[in-house]
């Protein structure tokens, strides 16, 4: 066991952190709306809107994340068209790919969450809200989406784990985040069950952070 | 369309093998990640807490850590070991593992700590009265086990196991980094040299699909079977 290595690469790592905590950040909050959207688009009762959304959802849950983002960074960079666009400033850059991946996955994955979690609300509620004689936009924000949101918590704390270790694949697009940066130091040192450890342990602390939260936040919407 | 002819002029032959071998790596690591589960599922449900502990660790490293940091412990790692052990046995050159056999490895770790959640919440979740019925009718531990609880279990961990499967197929896209030719790293081939990545991606990702649309497909008559009785 390597100590004196665990000590020098645990700065290097948490500095790494922040790219990994950056990445998860962005692409959890564009990926939530991307997810609510489709998750609306489900419930619509037009089969062509419906399937649309279905086929969205299952294409990005069937496919590996790797698979994604090399199709956005390495194969959207071949459109020619796209290259002349604005567009372009985003899809050079290996960061907003990342992101973009990331987003359009865990927004496939959130779609369905809340899709369920919109199903599960019993119409009583909404009911309620309509012999109460409130609109149905307010019903929508009012009544549904706060319910779906707390029912959606559990799985979607899982979702924020998963999405987390999914950042890990930003690595293979050049990104040096915590896994690109322990790769970096395995792969310098041949030192890998001592870098594993001090990689793993800071991603087990964000997983323990995020479980942690969800819980509390799940104590503080219980009704 | 060419570019997916079998022989010398196309990927297309290149690809069935790649995608022959991801079936390949995806089946074994299952099944490592059963033999895995097959120890850790008792030590969970275990009354002994430093067991439990044990099991515990397991199931919560393995699920907090990214899948591609415990790929790159066993690549870089994997030699290593097993030259120490050998080194034990007093064989000191140099062994280097098959990218096959370390790929499935972790990806079979990886697989076994969602399948031992699996089959301990099946377990779980089975009446109390199953274990009791069965001790009345004085079967041994053995007997309970594979006559009573198992049926049960695995007719309530089917469906479960098929989401295993589908992320355990959906993983072994990052043994690609390992240098092993499944269906990502052809593509990652067959794209740099053509300088087409974008259709050998997208074939990949379709490749992908068909693999999980099929499983599934082949994972619902399963849970028929095993639901017959019910």
């Amino acid at each position: 066991m390597d100590f004196e290595l665990m000590a020098n690469s645990f700065p290097k790592l948490l500095n790494a952190t922040v790219i990994t905590l950056k990445l998860l950040t962005v692409s959890l909050i564009i990926g939530l709306f991307i997810g609510l959207f489709f998750a609306i688009l489900r419930l619509n009762k037009n089969i062509f809107i419906n399937k649309f959304a279905y086929g969205y959802s299952y294409v990005f849950r069937g496919t590996p994340l790797l698979v994604q983002i090399f199709i956005i960074y390495f194969g959207l960079g071949q459109i020619e068209y796209l290259r002349s666009t604005f567009l372009w400033l985003v899809l050079k850059e290996p960061y907003w790919c990342a992101i973009i991946a990331f987003a359009l996955n865990t927004g496939a994955y959130t779609s369905e969450i809340l899709r369920s979690a919109f199903q599960t609300i019993k119409p009583g509620m909404i009911e309620a809200g309509k012999s109460l004689g409130i609109s149905n936009k307010i019903i929508f924000y009012k009544i549904q989406i706060p319910i779906a949101i707390r029912q959606s918590l559990p799985a979607y704390g899982n979702e924020i784990i998963l999405m987390m270790k999914g950042t890990s694949l930003a690595s293979t697009v050049t990104l040096m985040d915590l896994t690109g940066v322990a790769k970096y130091i395995i792969s310098t040192t041949f030192k890998p069950i001592e870098v594993f450890i001090v990689a793993g342990g800071i991603y087990l602390f964000m997983t323990f952070i995020i479980h942690n939260l969800i819980k509390f936040l799940e104590k503080k919407y219980s009704f | 369309m060419e570019l997916l002819a079998f022989g010398d002029t196309g990927w297309g032959d290149e690809l069935f093998r790649a995608t022959l071998m991801t079936i390949a790596v995806s089946i074994t690591a299952m099944f490592i990640g059963f033999f895995f589960a097959l120890i850790f599922t008792p030590l969970k449900l275990s009354k002994i807490r430093f067991l439990n502990f044990i099991a515990n660790s397991y199931t919560t490293i393995i699920r907090g850590v990214p899948e591609l940091l415990v790929i790159y412990l066993f690549f870089f790692g994997g030699t290593g070991a097993v030259m120490f052990v050998a080194s034990i046995f007093g064989y000191n050159e140099y062994i280097e593992i098959n990218a096959f056999i370390t790929g499935a490895f972790a990806i079979g770790i990886i697989s076994g700590a969602y399948s031992t959640e699996v089959f301990r919440g099946a377990i779980q979740s089975i009446d109390k009265g199953q274990f009791e019925a069965a001790s009345v009718l004085g079967l041994n531990k053995f007997g309970k086990f594979f006559k009573i609880i198992l049926p049960q279990t695995l007719r309530l961990a089917i469906p479960n196991l098929s989401n295993v499967w589908q992320i355990t197929l959906k993983d072994t896209s990052l043994i690609s980094v390992t240098g092993l030719v499944e269906i990502m790293r052809q593509s990652y081939i067959a794209a740099g040299s053509t300088r087409d990545p974008l259709f050998f991606y997208s074939f990949a990702a379709v490749l992908y699909l068909l693999l999980t649309f099929l499983s599934m497909k082949l994972i619902n008559k399963l849970e028929v079977r095993y639901s017959r009785g019910f």
